[in-house]
């Protein structure tokens, strides 16, 4: 038996296509080459450098205000990969907490909660989020807690499944035959045993919460117009998907790899850690 | 007389009723009194209800059950009328279980010392350095050959014979005044069975520890315990010191379990079911019994 974990493939190349996103939100002041709102009308819908009439200064070409579109790209990734993580940490708290307080303590409390999210579910997710948000006012905070909102089902769906999996098993019954409380026996025996499927949750709410962030900004229920967002990106590329194509291009593709890096190493992980699914 | 360790007297166990089906009862008024240091074993057939008495003592009986009357004294004082919290207290320091089924009753995801220690902490307030070198005696008393080096393991990198030693230090390690030993041996191979028992004995016999021992192996029984109950539809059939329940079983059930117990000096041919008739006669008179309860208690 080696201790080292044996990841697939799929997430390392996921964890690194994820990487590159995370270090263009970080870095984006000192990587972006122009200042993401600054216009220069005279160089306005330019094509990307490698196409003619593009100019190598702007490598993905600009948009009709001559704004540089790999730095709006790369500043966009900003609102993205915050609200990834703040969204998916806020859903799996909430998730969790419901879902092992469900699978745990059983009886009126698992079929109370088990109820409020079949609900929930039922509710259409996206057009569910707009109307929160149109409710609370736009903003980050708001993309934020409309994705905790929306989503903390997913996790307390499968977090109560897999409670209920643990309890059942004769190491949680034997911490109660030795004396331990309820509270510590779930915190020490049956939350560590839960936590590689919250890991691999929280990379798939990720990806959602990209997707959900980018409808936000389409249709402009997300952070001030003069942020740059994919969505906002797709917004205004779509006007002029004609004339220039790459505006409304680029960003669905950033939208799309990100997601994809999510999902690859989601599933990865998943396959990694599930013992009984072991390459 | 002293004060028995353990006195059940007319514990009933029942199953409350739901929409499938009525109300039942899963134990008849059993009687059970172990005197402290004694080793009494709880013999009965798959289904006869005798786990049920050690899960209602340690307060894991399964969900839907209910104490319906009896008493259960544990060095005098009432123990079913405590709280939760206040059974918490003695559980895993002064009554222990050795759970049957070693493969499964350790924390996949905790190391052995971290299992072991964590008993020696929440009990009797060890710190860090303490539970680890205490941890490490009692592996040592339980046979396990590098103490130092299993702390650090996982269950997973122990065999089913290792575990269960794991387990049985556990529940020494508080010098508990009662053990209940669910089975323990029935997951283990034969040969490591007998080791298994050897150990338990002698510990049993340093630490002065009462132990209510279950099995349905009546060739355990002998070797290892100083009375018996054998148990049947949840009341005991026949009760009393081991030379009388061997030598002189009184009870026709009792005869026919015995003669059922394979042995290594007769064929395999020589296996005898226990005859139906006996069987038959326990359960209509459990029938009988319960409709007489259900009138009077309804």
């Amino acid at each position: 038996m080696t201790n080292r974990l044996h990841f697939q493939k799929r997430v390392w190349a996921g964890a690194a296509l994820l990487a590159v996103v995370i270090m263009c939100a970080l870095l984006a002041p000192w990587i972006a080459p122009h200042d993401p709102l600054e216009q220069d009308l005279m160089a306005a819908s330019l094509p990307p450098a490698w196409s003619a009439g593009g100019e190598a200064a702007y490598l993905f070409g600009t948009d009709t205000l001559g704004r540089d579109i790999l730095s709006r790209l790369i500043y966009g990734a900003r609102p993205a990969m915050i609200v990834a993580f703040a969204g998916a940490t806020l859903a799996a708290l909430i998730g969790t907490v419901l879902g092992l307080w469900a699978g745990f303590h059983g009886g009126a409390v698992d079929a109370v909660v088990s109820r409020l999210v079949d609900v929930w579910m039922s509710f259409p997710a996206v057009l569910l989020s707009i109307v929160l948000v149109a409710v609370i006012g736009t903003g980050l905070g708001s993309v934020v807690l409309a994705i905790a909102v929306i989503d903390w089902t997913r996790f307390c769906r499968v977090v109560r499944a897999e409670t209920q999996v643990q309890a059942s098993l004769d190491y949680v019954t034997s911490a109660r035959t030795i004396g331990q409380s309820r509270g510590a026996t779930l915190w020490r025996e049956v939350l560590p045993n839960v936590a590689p499927l919250l890991l691999t949750l929280f990379t798939l709410e990720m990806g959602i919460a990209v997707v959900i962030e980018a409808i936000l900004s389409f249709v402009g229920l997300s952070v001030s117009s003069d942020m740059p967002t994919w969505g906002g990106l797709v917004q205004e590329g779509r006007l002029y998907v004609n004339q220039t194509p790459w505006l409304l291009g680029l960003p669905i593709a950033a939208i799309a790899a990100t997601v994809l890096a999510c999902n690859a190493l989601g599933d990865g992980l998943r396959a990694s850690l599930d013992p009984l699914l072991e390459r | 007389m002293t004060i028995p360790c353990i006195d059940i007297q007319g514990l009933h166990l029942g199953l409350r009723a739901t929409r499938q089906r009525p109300a039942r009862l899963l134990l008849r008024g059993i009687d059970l009194r172990i005197a402290p240091g004694e080793v009494h074993a709880l013999v009965g057939e798959s289904g006869a209800g005798k786990s049920m008495v050690g899960r209602t003592v340690l307060g894991i009986a399964p969900a839907g059950t209910e104490v319906l009357a009896g008493s259960v004294r544990f060095q005098g004082d009432d123990w079913l009328a405590k709280t939760e919290a206040q059974r918490r207290v003695h559980l895993g320091r002064d009554i222990a279980l050795i759970p049957q089924d070693p493969l499964t009753a350790l924390n996949p995801g905790h190391t052995i010392g971290a299992q072991v220690s964590g008993v020696l902490r929440l009990h009797l307030g060890h710190d860090a350095a303490q539970a680890r070198a205490r941890t490490l005696k009692l592996l040592d008393a339980v046979q396990i050959r590098s103490p130092s080096l299993v702390v650090g393991q996982y269950p997973h990198e122990l065999s089913g014979g290792m575990r269960q030693r794991v387990l049985i230090a556990m529940a020494f390690a508080c010098k508990p005044k009662l053990i209940i030993a669910d089975e323990p041996t029935t997951a283990l191979d034969v040969t490591v069975q007998r080791e298994v028992l050897r150990l338990l004995r002698d510990l049993q016999r340093d630490e002065g520890a009462a132990v209510l021992f279950i099995t349905h192996n009546l060739g355990l029984v002998a070797r290892l315990c100083n009375a018996v109950s054998v148990i049947h539809s949840g009341r005991i059939v026949e009760q009393g010191s081991v030379r009388d329940i061997i030598e002189r079983p009184r009870t026709a059930y009792t005869r026919a379990l015995f003669a059922a117990t394979p042995r290594y000096d007769r064929p395999a041919d020589a296996l005898r079911p226990i005859d139906d008739g006996v069987t038959d006669a326990l359960w209509s008179d459990a029938s009988a019994y319960d409709d007489a309860w259900w009138a009077a208690h309804g």
